[in-house]
């Protein structure tokens, strides 16, 4: 679904190379250490950064020269995923249409999005009004709405508390399976990729120095600086 | 810059704590004391001829430095006040600061002969509209055909009520016209470019070409003359005469160094400081020289008529004709 | 309680300043009995309020959408263009009319495309002034926009205007109220320009009335009904904007580059090229006639010396003092809702528009002069002076900023028990370093363009850059005041490329 060959991108002074293949239907968590070039992974495949060379390529399709709202993606952002001075139900609209005119059933559709990820109390509300793991739901029916095949999560849940993160884990999940999503999710809980994904990639100085499957990232016999990473 | 910096601090606080000798304070208007104004030059000469210094304080204009006198009364750090002209003297006299110099007045060298107590005169000139020979053939031959001429031909004037020029044109256009100056006003109008705040605008807008006509002195063209080199700039002689203004300077009544500040009047009134003058301030000497003037000011204009009110004149009608020369332009 | 004590001095301060100005006047008008009403002061603020709206409304109209574009556009010389940007406010109001006249008038390469005396010329020295400022602080605000809304605009396929509908209005709309007030209260302050441009006493504002009544008449019961009626039209206008200004959006800043995806279609590439143009066309010209003029011109001796170095320590001390100053009336006003203590702290960092430095000036002397000797005080009082005149321009970078570390940082400052010097140094200084370098550098500037504080209270002892211009020109010398101007630019260019050198290498830190 997601095939990224020899991708090359340069940040100041970091010079990154990115190979990935990521299948249909798949939950991938990205770990590894700050600045290691993880966030700019999920912007290159969303099209907010452009590599200097190499390809990707998602459901087939080359990006080269695809703007960012042509890609089959939405992405999650740490923060800032709302605007503010709008409320619940206009933010998530926006997803289906910038200038806010919806037919009937494309209402319909925000409704229900909003009722996934049980936020149909809070439609009238600014989003400064909730709180955190309320506001991440937000973008969530927005992605839900904009039903895009692909889903970048860039630490979406990292502000949240254990019990909240796994609930927004199990939305995730829930959703993932419903809609055949494929999924890469950034995170800085080694504990939450354990959870949600089904492979692991790990990122080390603008490299992805080993993609394995959950359960053996998380194994003795995982190499030493996953070990190393992980203590 | 460092050194500087800590020059300037230095010299700016502790500018006046080195007073050992007796120290003779003069108010002034501040392009008197600047490096090319005739105040440094007076200092050195006269300091010279007594165990004394003279203390400069450059404030603004006339008109700045009489307020000043007002707001400080009998406080005043001043003993000698020099660049009033002859339209505030009534008004300074009237503080009841200012003492009878004691200098004999036949010494004044201005158009008329010297008639007052308080004041004495170190130079005059009369206004004149000065303009500019590459944009003008024929420039207006009195004050009647200013206000009369072509009203493309634009001069810039100044706001009296914030200029020293400014009010001497005022007078000068009351003189010729009297009651129906508030007409002519209305007549010259159009003719007008533009009335800046202080002549250093009016005269800059002129050198840049904005207008062919400027009011300033006779003497202006002397400068251009003697520092530029060019007889660009002339000034116009006008029939009805020209409007005097005359510089002067007086004592303080209360001062505790009265002698010295006679002494320095009567200094004022001799070739010492006269001969310095002309080509420091732009103004033609009112006392005794003993070098020739440069051979420019041979080429001014010399009015064939003085025009000047006396200072009680200036003092009881000013606000009234600025009022009425205000509601003359305003509408 | 260390913050109530410096909130009082503060306030005390300002207020301080304001009152011996004002009331030592009043209460000689006083003592020369009563107040002369005539059809001359209702004429006299009807053209002033006039000229300031006019003023206003071309300066944040032009303004506006060249903010938009600057914001949207990367292009080389944006970084120059901006420095340039900030020039006019340096510049003493001859200094930039002469560059207009340079320009537009009779002589000038656009001469007789439209009269620049009277209310034209005002209008156009006022949006010359003007625009730029409003430019730049309403850049400042866009840039504060976090780099991820573009990110969603550009996945959700926004178009220019649904971006500016969704993101930048949001942003702006809280700061465009400040913003028109700041430049209405400068264009009703005005003086030069509206004199020398105005084209005669028909174009007479309040400040040219009051400056006429100290001076010409020293008629103190006139000045103070003038500037009474000042303190009221300005005092009132500020109130009520502060009515109708939004509270502003807090948003934390993030590390990610701002890029942008909208505005890719050929006639939004086109509308932002004409505006900045338009902009460009407004503000570069005088000042390039400005260098041109002095360009050969400059004559390095020791007079120009002493003054770039007056100039330069009046200009650091006066700042110095404003930062105090603005910085702990917007930590107060910040943790206020709104109350009539933070309309008082917006009125006290507007006092020296609100109440013309002439007026206060006089009122310092009147206080002062009996108890102290003023010339050798003149250089604190210039710098006090320019401080206050500084503050408004201090104020506008350092609110938001303030505002937004509060929000962000007090709750966790007081459970970990940090105030006072400790929070300073930890919390505050590395947090606010770049609007506080920003609001030092306005307000150097402010000072460095300064020239009613320092012919108020200057002396041949104390000449600054402007007041040798000044100088140069009332000596006939008109070549070497252009040489000067031309010093003071670059010096100011100088500085604000400093600055930006200063902030940039802390951002990478």
């Amino acid at each position: 679904m997601i095939k990224l060959e020899n991708v090359g991108f340069r940040y100041e002074d970091m010079v990154m190379n990115f190979d990935l293949q990521v299948a249909v239907g798949e939950l991938v968590g990205i770990i590894g250490p700050s600045g290691a070039g993880k966030s700019t992974l999920l912007s290159l495949i969303a099209g907010f950064d452009l590599p200097v060379s190499g390809r990707i390529s998602i459901a087939g399709a080359d990006m080269e020269g695809v703007a960012p709202d042509q890609r089959p993606v939405s992405m999650i952002f740490q923060d800032h995923n709302s605007f503010a001075h709008l409320d619940v139900w206009t933010n998530v609209a926006l997803g289906i249409s910038a200038d806010l005119k919806l037919d009937p059933p494309q209402r319909k559709r925000v409704d229900e999005a909003l009722a996934r990820v049980g936020l149909s109390d809070f439609k009238a509300r600014k989003s400064t009004e909730l709180s955190g793991g309320e506001r991440q739901r937000i973008a969530i029916a927005r992605a839900l709405v904009r039903d895009k095949p692909v889903l970048l999560l860039d630490e979406p849940f990292t502000a949240l508390g254990p019990a909240l993160r796994r609930d927004m884990l199990d939305l995730v999940r829930e959703i993932q399976k419903e809609r055949k999503l494929t999924v890469l999710m950034v995170t800085h809980q080694p504990e939450d990729a354990k959870y949600a994904a089904s492979r692991i990639a790990f990122v080390q100085i603008g490299r992805i120095a080993h993609v394995l499957p959950t359960k053996q990232f998380f194994a003795a016999s995982a190499p030493a600086d996953i070990g190393d990473y992980l203590k | 810059m460092l050194k500087i910096i800590s020059t300037v601090i230095a010299s700016v606080i502790f500018a006046s704590l080195a007073q050992a000798k007796e120290t003779l304070t003069i108010y002034t208007y501040e392009s008197f004391v600047t490096e090319w104004g005739p105040g440094g030059k007076i200092k050195e000469t006269f300091e010279k001829t007594c165990d004394c210094s003279i203390e400069w304080v450059g404030l603004g204009d006339g008109v700045a430095v009489l307020n000043r006198l007002k707001l400080e009364g009998a406080n005043t750090k001043a003993d000698i006040v020099l660049g009033f002209d002859t339209s505030l003297t009534a008004e300074a006299i009237a503080t009841g600061l200012f003492g009878k110099h004691g200098v004999d007045k036949g010494l004044a060298k201005t158009p008329e002969a010297w008639a007052d107590d308080y004041f004495m005169p170190y130079d005059y000139a009369h206004f004149a509209v000065i303009y500019d020979t590459e944009k003008m053939t024929s420039p207006p031959k009195s004050l009647d055909e200013l206000v009369n001429g072509d009203p493309s031909q634009k001069i810039v004037l100044q706001d009296p009520r914030s200029s020293t020029p400014g009010l001497g044109f005022l007078l000068w256009m009351k003189a010729v016209y009297g009651d129906k100056a508030a007409d002519q006003w209305k007549k010259l109008q159009p003719r007008i470019l533009t009335i800046t705040p202080g002549w250093s605008e009016a005269y800059g807008l002129f050198t840049k070409g904005e207008a062919p006509m400027v009011l300033s002195y006779t003497t202006s063209p002397a400068y251009h003359m003697v520092a530029e080199n060019t007889s660009r700039y002339q000034a116009a002689a006008f029939s009805e005469g020209h409007y005097l203004q005359i510089e002067v300077a007086g004592l303080i009544e209360a001062s505790p160094e009265k002698t010295l500040a006679q002494k320095f009047l009567g200094f004022m009134m001799t070739p010492a400081f006269q001969d310095i003058i002309p080509t420091t301030n732009w103004m033609l000497p009112a006392g005794a020289t003993d070098t020739a003037l440069p051979d420019a000011f041979g080429k001014l204009v010399v009015p064939a008529k003085t025009l000047l009110f006396s200072p009680d004149e200036v003092f009881k009608n000013r606000r009234a004709w600025v009022d009425e020369w205000l509601n003359a332009l305003s509408k | 309680m260390f913050r109530s004590l410096t909130l009082a001095i503060a306030l005390g301060f300002i207020l301080g300043a304001v009152a011996l100005g004002f009331l030592p006047l009043l209460w000689l008008g006083l003592g020369q009995g009563g107040f002369h009403f005539d059809d001359y002061l209702p004429r006299v603020v009807g053209f002033t309020l006039k000229q300031a709206f006019l003023s206003t409304l071309l300066s944040v109209a032009i303004a506006f959408p060249v903010a938009l574009a600057l914001a949207r556009r990367r292009f080389f010389g944006r970084e120059a263009l901006l420095k340039i940007f900030s020039v006019p406010l340096a510049l003493p109001a001859i200094v930039a009319i002469l560059g207009i006249v340079g320009v537009y008038g009779n002589s000038g390469p656009f001469g007789g495309l439209f009269s620049i005396y009277g209310l034209t010329g005002i209008l156009l020295a006022h949006v010359f002034f003007n625009m730029p400022l409003a430019v730049r602080l309403m850049l400042t605000r866009l840039e504060a926009i976090p780099a991820e809304n573009f990110r969603l605009a550009a996945q959700l396929n926004f178009s220019t205007g649904q971006v500016f509908r969704f993101i930048e209005w949001p942003q702006l709309s809280s700061a465009i109220t400040g913003i028109s007030s700041l430049i209405f209260l400068l264009c009703t302050a005005s003086f030069a320009v509206v004199l020398i441009l105005g084209g005669g006493p028909q174009a007479t504002t309040l400040e040219v009335a009051i400056y006429q009544s100290l001076r010409l008449d020293f008629d103190p019961a006139r000045a103070s009904i003038l500037a009474l009626a000042q303190l009221v039209t300005c005092g009132l206008l500020v109130l009520v904007a502060g009515q109708f200004a939004r509270e502003i959006q807090v948003v934390p800043p993030t590390l990610a580059k701002i890029r942008r995806w909208d505005g890719k279609s050929r006639l939004s590439k086109t509308m932002d090229g004409l505006l900045i143009a338009i902009a460009v066309v407004i503000v570069v010209p005088p000042i390039l006639s400005v260098a041109l003029s002095g360009i050969g011109n400059i004559r390095p001796d020791a007079s120009l010396l002493r003054a770039t170095a007056t100039s330069l320590l009046i200009g650091l001390a006066s700042a110095s003092l404003s930062i105090a100053l603005g910085w702990v009336l917007a930590e107060t006003a910040a943790r206020q809702p709104r109350s009539i203590l933070k309309s008082a702290i917006t009125l006290a960092c507007l006092a020296s528009l609100i109440m013309p430095p002439a007026v206060l000036a006089t009122g310092w002397f009147v206080t002062l002069s009996p108890i102290a000797d003023m010339s050798r005080y003149a250089i604190f009082l210039v710098i006090i002076l320019n401080a206050l005149m500084a503050l408004p321009f201090v104020w506008s970078p350092l609110y938001p900023a303030i505002t937004d570390s509060v929000q962000r940082h007090d709750r966790l400052c007081s459970s970990l028990g940090l105030s006072g010097f400790a929070r300073l140094k930890l919390i505050d200084l590395p947090v606010l370093r770049k609007p506080l370098g920003l609001a030092f550098l306005m307000a150097v500037i402010v000072s460095l363009g300064d020239l009613s504080a320092i012919m108020l209270f200057g002396s041949d002892t104390l000449v600054t850059l402007p007041a040798l211009i000044f100088r140069q020109m009332g000596n006939y010398r008109m070549n070497d005041a252009a040489g000067t101007a031309l010093v003071l630019a670059a010096f100011c260019f100088a500085l604000i490329t400093l600055a930006q050198r200063w902030s940039q290498s802390h951002d990478q830190a």
